[in-house]
């Protein structure tokens, strides 16, 4: 056993996060949040080039040829960076729909009564059916052209909580429109937990965040005439992002190792915790501060609340994890589980 | 990044299932648990069985004894005994874990000689003589007096919170050396043999209405100078370098326990009905995801000191604040599960564990402690008040 990231991996994440910083630095990130996370082509080109979007295409397909652990190394850093964009779902679509693995086309997705993210943008969207039984596999379609331009116009464009995120609502249209277009076989039981688990690792990137940014304000910051994280009532709000982000870490990179879908669940559910409350936490920590737009810790709480309200989400993924307890609870390992067909020791209760 | 375990460790884990499940029907039945003598005696036979098959002080190095297994393996072990049912490390708890391997770290030769075998083979049983009523979390302020007269200390002062006090051989004790240094400097480590006259062991009650350990009073106990570990003076150091020897492997077998213990609650619901209340599900299946990241982040902190030889800096502290406040709510879980009169029924298992899991966030280091481990020497957030 080495659950350990491999030197190859450590460099890809730091080649990420290089990348990030070259390209989408504070300013832009700033210049993204006033123009309300329009989507700039060039950059998402650059992600493409880079193999943000090819990276688990196989290389004689033309993609990098990696798993899922490395994809969740990315997404962890895109999530750090607060990269706008429907990043898993173009990331999902690489090898589905033509130019997305290249960056050249934004591929959103909607499932279910969710919020469609970046729809007016889109080249193309996802529709993924409704919540199947965990794992089961199911068609999803990809809409393009005219049925693309129909779903778009018969959406409702909603005035984004998220100023990174622009959103549609598309739930009655949502329901109609597979039979109008064509269909592009993909398999939305596997789709969906993938998306939950990059979702996931997004989430633990902004908590991890958080927790550095709540650090530095908190060593720096003097009331009292010493730094704030020297009172134990803010440095133990600092401990707690800690002690929910690094569980969560374990269980985002345990479940992309290994693919089962209980284990994404757990992985989701605590990430989503983890990137919602250390948003919380981080915000009280700044004070009045914490309280303005000029701060970012807004653009990571809100994006924390729209992802934990995206993909395996709270009711449904406990009860998935409910299930999952006692001699009654064996599920169907299912085609999202590209790992070993039974736990490995140790992961059965 | 890989979960799976090598040929070698899979081997190792046979091998040890093969042996268990040769022994552990063979085992005299569980003691009860306020007869400390027949625990004693029931703890030192498992733990002599383990010494004959070779898996006595399993991550102890070579030189001192031990296995020198390395942390996955060590994992593997605490797992599958736990796992199948096998006795708890119980009253071997400080010969194994704390005292033992300071011992193995700080000892002459002539120590470790006398010493480490007998904790090995099961022979001696050794507790802890650290905390005092007014050292506690500050246990730096500890203020039980060794005076030197000839070739002894003489010990006055008072120990609480022993364990196994009743019936140990020896005391692993820190005592005040050089009352004018800065605290942490002055204190030294002894081994005090626990039939030396002046030593008094009053049962401390828990709240769980058991005997789980004791207060020591010390009236002019004399122990040999040649039984000090390390320097005059050095004893804090001595006793800090320990708490580097169990490699992240600390809960293993606690995570073990608690999953089984949530299969068996999910269980118990289905069969008495509260299963069909989605509240409670969701309850259960949010402490499946928590407990299922403990222990994902044992087998990373694992992994961790596997590669670089030393305990996670991450690993102990965050991982005993969320384990103990989690374990706390598995009970609260439990007693919604039991329901009516069984969740106040002493007899069942799941209240008594509802009431020890209270000291949870309290021994060892309270929760408060910990986050202000984690806030200062993880985060690098000043100290303070």
């Amino acid at each position: 056993m080495d659950f350990q990231l491999s030197d190859d991996q450590r460099a890809l994440r730091s080649g990420m996060r290089d990348l990030l910083g070259a390209v989408f630095d504070r300013d832009r990130l700033r210049a993204a949040v006033e123009r309300g996370g329009a989507l700039d082509r060039s950059l998402w080109r650059e992600l493409g080039a880079a193999g943000f979007f090819a990276l688990r295409l196989p290389e004689e397909a033309g993609g990098v040829g990696l798993g899922l652990p490395e994809a969740v190394l990315l997404f962890e850093e895109a999530g750090r960076a607060l990269l706008p964009g429907p990043l898993v779902a173009t990331h999902l679509a690489a090898g589905l729909v033509k130019g997305a693995a290249e960056g050249e086309e934004v591929v959103t997705a909607v499932a279910g009564d969710l919020a469609v993210a970046h729809l007016a943008e889109a080249d193309a969207v996802l529709v993924v059916g409704a919540e199947p039984p965990a794992g089961e596999a199911t068609g999803a379609e990809s809409l393009t052209g005219e049925a693309l331009r129909a779903f778009v116009a018969a959406a409702r464009p909603v005035r984004s909580m998220d100023p990174l995120t622009p959103l549609h609502s598309a739930r009655a249209v949502a329901e109609r429109a597979p039979a109008a277009t064509e269909r592009t076989p993909a398999h939305a039981g596997r789709f969906r937990f993938e998306a939950a688990l990059l979702t996931a690792a997004e989430q633990l990137g902004s908590a991890a965040r958080t927790t550095e940014a709540a650090v530095q304000h908190a060593g720096s910051r003097e009331q009292f005439g010493s730094p704030v994280g020297a009172f134990q009532a803010v440095k133990h709000l600092c401990a707690d992002m800690l002690a929910r982000t690094e569980p969560a870490r374990a269980a985002v990179y345990a479940a992309a190792v290994t693919g089962d879908p209980v284990e994404i669940a757990a992985a989701k559910l605590l990430a989503d915790e983890a990137a919602v409350r250390n948003a919380r936490d981080c915000l009280q920590i700044h004070g009045g501060m914490g309280f303005t737009w000029e701060a970012d810790v807004h653009l990571h709480l809100k994006r924390a609340w729209l992802r934990a309200a995206s993909w395996l989400t709270g009711a449904g993924t406990e009860e998935l994890l409910a299930a999952d307890l006692g001699a009654a609870g064996r599920l169907p390992r299912s085609s999202a589980a590209p790992g070993r067909p039974v736990r490995e020791a140790g992961g059965g209760g | 990044m890989d979960l799976a375990y090598t040929e070698a460790e899979e081997e190792f884990r046979r091998r040890l299932r093969e042996w268990l499940a040769g022994v552990l029907p063979g085992l005299p039945p569980k003691p009860s648990p306020d007869d400390w003598p027949a625990r004693r005696a029931y703890d030192t036979t498992w733990q002599r069985m383990l010494y004959d098959a070779g898996y006595a002080g399993l991550h102890w190095p070579v030189d001192a004894g031990g296995q020198g297994a390395t942390p996955t393996q060590h994992l593997i072990f605490l797992e599958e005994t736990e796992r199948a049912g096998a006795p708890y490390v119980g009253a071997n708890f400080v010969g194994l874990l704390h005292a033992g391997p300071t011992i193995a770290a700080e000892g002459t030769a002539g120590q470790r000689a006398r010493w480490l075998p007998p904790v090995l083979r099961g022979d001696e049983i050794w507790c802890q003589g650290f905390s005092e009523p007014d050292a506690g979390s500050d246990l730096a302020a500890l203020r039980t007096r060794a005076v030197r007269d000839g070739d002894d200390y003489v010990v006055t002062g008072q120990k609480i919170w022993t364990s196994h006090a009743e019936v140990a051989d020896w005391c692993e004790l820190l005592v005040r050396t050089d009352p004018d240094a800065p605290k942490h400097r002055g204190i030294s480590w002894l081994a005090m043999p626990m039939d030396a006259p002046g030593i008094t062991v009053r049962p401390l009650r828990t709240l769980a209405g058991s005997t789980e350990f004791a207060e020591v009073f010390l009236d002019e106990v004399r122990v040999p100078v040649r039984n000090r570990v390390g320097d005059e003076n050095d004893g804090w150091r001595v006793t800090m370098v320990t708490l580097s020897f169990e490699r992240g492997t600390a809960f293993v077998g606690e995570v073990v326990a608690c999953r089984r213990t949530l299969d068996a609650l999910a269980d118990e619901a289905r069969r008495n009905g509260r299963w069909d209340d989605p509240v409670l599900r969701r309850r259960l299946g949010r402490l499946n995801a928590g407990f299922r990241a403990l222990w994902r982040l044992t087998q990373a902190n694992v992994s961790e000191s596997e590669h670089t030889g030393v305990v996670p800096g991450v690993g102990g502290s965050v991982f005993k604040l969320r384990y103990s406040g989690l374990r706390q709510e598995l009970y609260e879980a439990a007693a919604e599960v039991l329901g009516g009169g069984d969740a106040f029924d002493l007899d069942r298992e799941w209240v008594l564990d509802r009431l020890s899991s209270l000291s949870y966030t309290i021994a060892a280091g309270t929760s408060q402690i910990q986050r202000n481990i984690v806030a200062e020497r993880i985060l690098g957030l000043p100290k303070g008040r």
